[in-house]
């Protein structure tokens, strides 16, 4: 890939116009909420709007389109939207509401969002992020969402992931569940009274478009297997991320990117597959049959010393290595900030340590955390305060006491930055499709700041796209959507049918499970916290290699007419095959290192990520050329007026 | 931790689809880490299965962290198995014995219908949500957030009833199938809010009634809470009828002023 030595290609690609203002960042979005057309309150029931997905982002866009009195079809794969992943978020939420008068502004929350996020991030939208926090904090607060109080009452705010102010909102260590049941009882009211038609248990399999522009989707019932066609004049897709490419991640079992990739085989533009979080905090795998990893909440390494043995393959207790025989090597490399570096640095230096063979554990594959010192220091009940909680659940996952010995943390998949290219309206390269939540590339960067995932769904559910989806349908009025009985949907729906039953017929010899396991080695191995150009290449092949043994040799019990669980995973595994190539190849042409891409070849002396702003301050948004064709790259460049360009340190 | 391994025989309940009557069948589930999850040593049975071109055992499950809600299971006829506040995707492996006999049948109720082996409809718990589980506060017109002080005890006793996960295993311990303790969660982390007082009574009347069309009646036994993978507390349900009873009379009162 030579395109961007071209100096031509250092301009924005013609199909990507991100439609960003012109103006003063501080009032751009005022300003354009006042230029965008709007829809006549009596013309809005007009519309009808498909919002797929039912976590933070997609339950608080169903609701708000519904309260503004647009039809709106919600649809999720779960029994309940309640089940969501976002439910599972620990840490917190921000706001830039300056509370604690600790100088926190929206500016400020700004800054740190583009800087956190390695410059790899647009700044309008960062910015209008920044301002929408304070008001999802209020909108969450009269839905009734307890957040943690003082003792005057008021709501107390917590510093989160290395942040210099104190602006993270929390309900204990369920901030993502409280969240999701206030979106979700806003979602309520609306299905109550008829607002939202909701459709559980059914999974979108592809997307609908008529001469470019969006028709509707097509589901399967996950109890019956029947193939439906629905229509509408918008779909917004809010269907999460893609971090179980890896197979093993902190995500639920059932996330997967079969929603977006669909959509980005209809023409809708990946952008920046590459980037990834990977959690520093996580239990450790403890052996093959291990399903799904279990995060720590970062808040742990507040007091927690991270180190391993100094010696190679040291099979000693952690109490029977003696102080000068351990390796604090955070807090040795990184004097000013120690333990508290960044997450990706905290990462990289953990799968160094345990590449080395310093790892600790059963399968050597792990850091200590420990909590001796701070235990000593504050006592045992202060600490037990703090982390009692967290230090249950990892005595019941690893059956040790972590009380006694260290904790073993390594890192995991969390979160996925890149995600479908949308405009600053949240609009995909297909007119009428929109994607919100982590299935956009949008807000992070390369990079996201810890309590930033959930200020983004919601800031895009309840308080961007319910503006910006009316620029677009202001000009549809009059217009029907196309109906379900045209051939579009038609035939969308017999290659749905087509694709299903073809799995059921192949009857080879491995699980659907088995490949997603071995799928998800390549793609931690090969394109996870380290990636080189060979290791890259050679991704690509043993990628292709497995997925032609997957065609051929997968097998799916059961049939397509009653619940089957091996028939929904088979679909979901074969649209993570053609991600990773393409996450292989994205991460193989963007020759730096860049927040969570590390490309080992551009690095400091000191070995930090190195980024060449001159060649990669873009995005990369891949186009899809049809199947068994590669995809074709387009660079949004990226300007950075108001965060000034600088290399991270935290030495 | 040393990594041990134990055999168990399982006595797994498959029923293929509603109308089936559904019946037991054993399975061997061989050389099975300690350290596993209960769910991963299901897993290992279904890949086992599906080697023997056998259908897997259906069971649904999602975060494997105690927090969505989507896992139920009756083991040795206790729902979420034998640990106190955990859900089955936290149970491991190390709570059973070598040679261990493993019940493991779906969560039963009249309202709960199996859809196939052991995963069942918990929609009736989403229509008690539906008939009043919310503010009425539509996006945008929010104040700001400290304009109304919470004494941070109710905030704190709001979150305790917030914390339910919506599993179902109260209704699936309960000898009457009653919903009670789930449905008072739902009403209480709302009614125990200042931001909850405007629908407060029309709220649980709304919720109560709902509930009462889809579970039985509540006679006190307690197994809800024991039952309770987030131990919510059977105070709520106190909480909930004497709600319930005031807003009869408010309802009504409200209803004669119009």
């Amino acid at each position: 890939m030579t395109a961007t030595m071209d100096p031509a290609a250092k301009q924005t690609s013609p199909r990507l116009d991100s439609k960003v203002p012109q103006g003063d960042i501080t009032n751009l979005w005022e300003n354009h909420k006042f230029s965008m057309n709007l829809v006549n309150p009596n013309n809005k029931r007009k519309f009808s709007v498909i919002v797929v997905g039912t976590g933070l982002a997609g339950a608080s866009a169903a609701a708000t389109l519904a309260e503004l009195g647009y039809k709106v079809k919600a649809f999720t794969f779960h029994d309940s939207p309640r089940r969501a992943h976002s439910i599972a978020a620990q840490g917190g939420i921000n706001g830039a509401k300056n509370y604690q008068n600790d100088g926190d502004s929206v500016y400020r929350l700004f800054y740190d969002t583009v800087k956190g996020g390695d410059y790899r991030s647009r700044e309008a939208n960062v910015h209008r992020l920044a301002e929408v926090s304070v008001n999802i904090i209020d909108q969450a607060t009269a839905q009734g969402v307890p957040f943690a109080r003082d003792y005057g009452g008021l709501l107390d705010n917590r510093s989160f992931g290395g942040a210099q102010v104190s602006r993270t909102f929390y309900a204990r260590g369920q901030t993502g569940q409280q969240l999701l049941l206030g979106a979700y009882s806003a979602l309520n009211r609306q299905i109550e009274n008829g607002g939202v038609e909701m459709h559980n248990r059914k999974e979108m399999l592809d997307l609908v478009t008529k001469d470019g522009e969006t028709a509707g989707i097509i589901t399967r019932d996950l109890l019956t297997g029947e193939v439906e066609s629905h229509s509408a004049h918008a779909v917004v897709l809010a269907t999460g991320g893609y971090g179980n490419v890896y197979y093993l991640s902190t995500n639920a079992m059932m996330c997967n990117a079969t929603a977006a990739w669909r959509a980005h085989r209809k023409g809708a533009f990946f952008a920046n597959p590459c980037y990834t979080q990977i959690h520093p905090t996580c239990i450790p795998a403890s052996a093959d049959h291990q399903s799904k990893l279990t995060l720590m909440s970062e808040s742990l390494r507040n007091d927690g010393r991270i180190w391993v043995p100094t010696a190679f393959d040291d099979n000693r207790l952690a109490a029977d290595i003696p102080e000068g025989e351990r390796d604090y090597y955070l807090e040795r490399k990184y004097p000013a900030f120690g333990n508290l570096v960044p997450r990706d640095v905290a990462s990289r230096n953990a799968k160094t340590v345990v590449d080395e063979g310093r790892g600790v554990g059963p399968l050597k594959n792990g850091v200590f955390l420990d909590f001796a010192d701070a235990i000593a220091r504050d006592g045992m009940e202060t600490i037990k305060a703090k982390y009692g909680n967290l230090f249950d659940i990892y005595a019941n996952i690893t059956g040790e006491d972590p009380y006694q010995r260290p904790m073993r943390i390594y890192p995991a998949t969390h979160y996925t930055m890149g995600g479908l290219w949308v405009d600053y309206h949240l609009m995909t390269t297909i007119p009428g499709t929109y994607a919100i939540g982590e299935a956009n590339f949008s807000d992070h960067g390369a990079n996201r700041l810890g309590a930033s995932a959930l200020m983004q769904g919601l800031a895009d559910g309840y308080f961007v796209l319910p503006y910006t989806i009316g620029d677009h349908l202001a000009g549809k009025l009059g217009d029907a959507p196309v109906p379900t009985t045209d051939p579009v949907f038609q035939a969308a729906e017999a290659e749905v049918a087509d694709r299903t039953n073809q799995w059921l017929s192949i009857n080879g010899t491995e699980s659907p499970e088995h490949y997603h396991r071995e799928l998800g080695k390549i793609v931690w191995e090969r394109i996870g916290m380290a990636r080189d150009e060979n290791g890259l290449q050679k991704a690509q092949d043993e990628i292709v290699s497995l997925e032609e043994e997957f065609k051929k040799n997968v097998r799916v019990m059961g049939d397509n007419t009653s619940m089957n669980t091996e028939l929904e995973k088979v679909g979901r595994v074969a649209d993570f095959f053609e991600l990773a190539k393409l996450k292989a190849r994205d991460a193989l042409v963007r020759n730096e290192s860049c927040g969570g891409h590390f490309r080992v070849e551009s690095q400091t002396e000191e070995g930090e990520a190195l980024r060449d702003d001159e060649n990669f301050k873009h995005v990369a948004a891949w186009e899809w050329n049809g199947e068994g064709v590669d995809q074709t790259k387009h660079e949004e460049q990226l300007d950075f007026e108001y965060v000034k360009l600088s290399q991270r340190s935290y030495k | 931790m040393s990594e041990t391994t134990i055999n168990v025989t399982l006595e797994v309940w498959r029923q293929n689809g509603p109308a089936d009557k559904g019946h037991f069948e054993t399975y061997e589930a061989r050389d099975i880490s300690t350290d596993s999850s209960f769910l991963e040593m299901l897993d290992i049975v279904n890949e086992q299965l599906i080697k023997e071109e056998k259908v897997p055992v259906t069971f649904e499950s999602d975060c494997r962290e105690g927090i969505c809600g989507t896992c139920s299971l009756m083991i040795n006829g206790q729902a979420h198995g034998p640990n106190k506040g955990q859900a089955t995707c936290q149970l491991h492996m190390r709570t059973f014995k070598n040679g261990d006999h493993i019940t493991i049948e779906p969560f039963r109720a009249a309202s709960f219908p199996v859809i196939k082996d052991l995963a069942i409809s918990r929609a009736a718990l989403d229509s008690i949500q539906h008939a009043g589980g919310y503010i009425t506060v539509s996006t945008g017109s929010a104040p700001d957030a400290n304009l109304t002080p919470v004494p941070k005890e109710a905030a704190d006793v709001a979150m305790d009833a917030a914390a339910c996960i919506g599993c179902g295993a109260c209704v699936a311990a309960c000898p009457n199938s009653a919903a009670q303790l789930f449905t008072s969660a739902k009403i209480n982390h709302l009614n125990l809010l200042p931001q909850g007082q405007s629908e407060r009574w029309k709220r649980v009347e709304a919720m109560v009634d709902t509930m009462e069309d889809f579970f039985g009646t509540c006679t006190n036994h307690g197994e809800c809470h024991e039952a309770c993978p987030k131990e919510i507390s059977l105070d709520f349900i106190a909480f909930m009828n004497r709600d319930y009873v005031k807003a009869k009379i408010k309802n009504r009162k409200l209803a004669g002023q119009k």
